[in-house]
């Protein structure tokens, strides 16, 4: 932060965290105004239209694009604590909206100012390290969208590397996609299934207490699984251990009563 | 062969429970993904490389037709025929017009999913030719009577014990007391069986890596030799290719050729590298007295002008079904046609019809990571998403489906009405997961809660305690 002039950050929540998980939003607040910017939720966001897109719906995500392009104007930056809301964003909505001669540069002003929240953490606001501190050992599974859209692998590791008495302990698949997939979880359920499986038998082999990502999607379909199994691990947003809000219990690895 | 991609979704289901066949597609990591992981970490290039091999593709798909041309006067020049074949019932009956104008009873062929794709051998059975597959995973499904599950590697969902059973059905002359259950004792064996029909064959048929449009080239690469055999040892080699395939230059097929085997078998060469051109010159020790060229189009123009036209980049490595977590769940059957995984969820559709081979293009979580490996750099999940839209455009999805994504897209259209349905939700979910904080069940959500369980809101949305003060 080089100006005396902090920078304006729309927040963009996501749906998902809005509705399931508000703390994600309050860690991701808190840790980029640590970082000096200034923080606010644009009026009027819902969702960025991703299972429109993904869907086929193209006319739906485009309309819901344009909505979120009108609210998320006037900021210097937006942040999303989610890969593949980011991605939509930064690549996606140039794409949808490249024929509307009124939109297109609009989306892609905002593509250019949109980043994923880790991405812009350390890649724009440079920010070394993190003042918290997590007794215990954790895992990081690399959502998606958030790797290969955005290239978001470096930066989540090297923020938690400065996290007091965190260690981490990798999965050797933890690029591999975790099953979510938006709808295909619920329309492909036996093959999301397998696939999830698979990524629980591997955060088990680590011996992590804690299992983290970027994308609530994927925390909430490995997390949901592992409740299923009966796993003691934790699963959390990344941004809830960096920013040290823990006071909401973990997606899970609650005991039952 | 008959398309059955309307059948993924029970076809997987007995794939995910079928021991074997899991056994078998986990062989997959060790075998290909770590192999193409060293062998493009050996290849500083590799990243110039890719991008070098679409920049050629690219332009060879915006000049088709001359190239095309071209490629047919080299071989014409060579004293080769060339056969434009518009659909798979024509490229059929070219080769059995050839053949019969060889007086052919027996036909030998190395691996071709081009030949799979046109039916090509049960055209040559129903006019009472045999072909035998040389391939030995060719081979082997050839025996069993199936369709190939993987591109590079068409048996790869058998296990040896499944491969000695082919065998022992199959060889009369094998005597029961003989052990074959050990690799290199079932290659032996495939190779004692398939000596005689190499020597005897009329006509030898191979596919093509590719051709080259500058010298009316085949290119093709084996492992096993055995498309060098069909090649030199019949009277008569026809080439049977996608008009895809041609490039200009060798040197553009010799930078596709680093790319195809790298991402393949992450090799940086295969045991043999061919490049035919044309029959038996006086010179020559060996050769056919007869070359002819069949260039399959079969929908490959339709989607030349369409937009997935890049999809005709494909060089058929196969690195997009490796690294694909459905293809690895699921394996190749379950696709229900010659082209699995992510390129055949673009491909196949485009073959068979996107309402038989619906399935396809959906079942992807468009994890990347197809587009991600892809030696071409094919944009698999845009092209998928491209299939999708599509589909919802001819009202091809499920009511069901269709009426839920309509109402959540117009509940989010409106900020209002989306801020109450949340606050309804969050609450009203909240109190369903009560203290344990997760639901097991939950109406309308059986594809979630079916295999897991669903973490319970925490009870308010973000925005109404961000607008309530809360940080």
């Amino acid at each position: 932060m080089t100006g005396e002039v902090p920078l304006r950050v729309g927040l963009f929540p996501t749906c998902l965290v809005d509705l399931f998980r508000p703390v994600v939003g309050f860690a991701a607040a808190q840790l980029l105004t640590r970082a000096g910017c200034e923080v606010s939720l644009p009026e009027g966001l819902t969702c960025c239209g991703q299972p429109s897109y993904n869907s086929g719906d193209r006319r739906s995500a485009q309309r819901l694009a344009r909505q979120v392009i009108s609210a998320c104007e006037g900021f210097d930056y937006i942040v999303i604590p989610s890969g593949s809301c980011g991605g939509m964003l930064r690549h996606h909505y140039p794409e949808l909206l490249a024929d509307d001669a009124l939109w297109a540069p609009r989306a892609r002003q905002l593509a250019e100012r949109s980043y994923e929240l880790l991405s812009f953490l350390v890649d724009v606001l440079k920010l070394e390290g993190v003042d918290t501190a997590f007794p215990g050992t954790a895992t990081y599974h690399d959502s998606c969208s958030g790797l290969r859209e955005l290239g978001v692998k470096t930066q989540p590791r090297k923020l938690l590397a400065s996290v007091e008495g965190l260690a981490l302990t990798e999965m050797p698949g933890a690029e591999t996609c975790c099953g979510f997939g938006g709808t295909f979880c619920v329309k492909y359920p036996a093959i999301s299934n397998r696939m999830v499986s698979d990524k629980c038998t591997e955060a088990q082999a680590t011996g992590a207490k804690l299992l983290l990502a970027g994308d609530l999607g994927c925390l909430m379909n490995i997390a949901g699984k592992l409740s299923r199994l009966g796993s003691p691990i934790e699963v959390r947003h990344v941004a809830e251990v960096l920013a040290g809000r823990l006071e909401v219990p973990a997606l899970c690895g609650r005991a039952d009563p | 062969m008959k398309p059955q991609s309307h059948a993924f979704k029970s076809e997987s289901a007995k794939a995910l429970e079928d021991p074997a066949l899991q056994h078998a597609l986990s062989q997959i990591q060790g075998l290909l993904v770590n192999g193409r992981r060293a062998a493009v970490d050996a290849l500083p290039e590799f990243q110039a490389l890719r991008e070098a091999g679409r920049a050629i593709k690219d332009h060879t798909l915006d000049h088709l037709d001359l190239y095309l041309e071209h490629f047919a006067s080299q071989v014409e020049a060579r004293g080769g025929q060339v056969h434009f074949a518009a659909t798979a019932e024509e490229a059929c009956a070219a080769v059995l017009a050839i053949c019969r104008d060889a007086g052919a009873e027996r036909v030998i062929k190395s691996k071709s999913m081009v030949t799979e794709e046109i039916g090509l051998n049960a055209a040559l059975e129903a006019a009472s030719i045999r072909p035998v597959e040389t391939d030995l995973g060719e081979y082997i499904i050839q025996l069993r009577d199936e369709p190939p599950s993987h591109i590079i590697a068409p048996a790869v969902h058998l296990g040896r014990r499944q491969v000695e059973e082919a065998f022992r059905a199959n060889h009369t002359s094998l005597p029961v007391s003989r052990k074959i259950d050990e690799p290199a004792e079932l290659l032996a064996e495939a190779r004692h069986v398939l000596r005689s029909q190499f020597v005897s064959a009329d006509v030898g048929i191979t596919g093509a890596n590719f051709l080259v449009a500058e010298t009316g080239s085949a290119v093709v690469v084996t492992n096993e030799g055995n498309a060098d055999l069909t090649m030199t040892l019949p009277r008569v080699h026809i080439v049977l290719t996608g008009i895809e395939k041609v490039v200009p230059t060798l040197e553009d097929a010799l930078v596709l050729l680093r790319l195809l085997v790298r991402s393949a078998t992450g090799q940086s060469a295969t045991g043999y590298t061919t490049i035919a051109s044309g029959k038996r010159e006086a010179r020559d020790l060996d050769g056919p007295d007869a070359f002819h060229v069949v260039l399959v189009d079969n929908g490959r123009s339709k989607l030349l002008g369409s937009r997935n036209r890049e999809m005709l980049r494909c060089i058929r490595c196969g690195a997009c079904m490796n690294h694909c977590p459905v293809y690895g769940a699921v394996g190749g059957h379950a696709y229900g046609w010659v082209y699995p995984g992510p390129m055949g969820a673009v491909l196949t559709p485009n073959f068979v019809g996107l309402h038989e081979a619906k399935d396809l293009p959906n079942a992807s979580t468009f994890c990347g990571r197809c587009e991600s490996v892809c030696p071409v750099m094919i944009p698999l999940p845009k092209l998928m998403r491209n299939l999708r839209e599509e589909q919802f455009d001819a009202r091809d999805v499920a009511r069901s489906q269709r009426w839920a994504l309509g109402l959540w897209a117009t509940v989010a259209a409106h900020p209002t009405l989306y801020r109450f349905a949340s606050r309804l939700g969050a609450r009203v979910l909240a109190r369903l997961g009560g203290r344990r904080g997760k639901l097991a069940r939950l109406p309308l959500a059986r594809g979630w809660t079916g295999h897991r369980d669903l973490p319970a809101p925490t009870g308010s949305t973000f925005t109404d305690l961000w607008k309530g003060g809360a940080r």
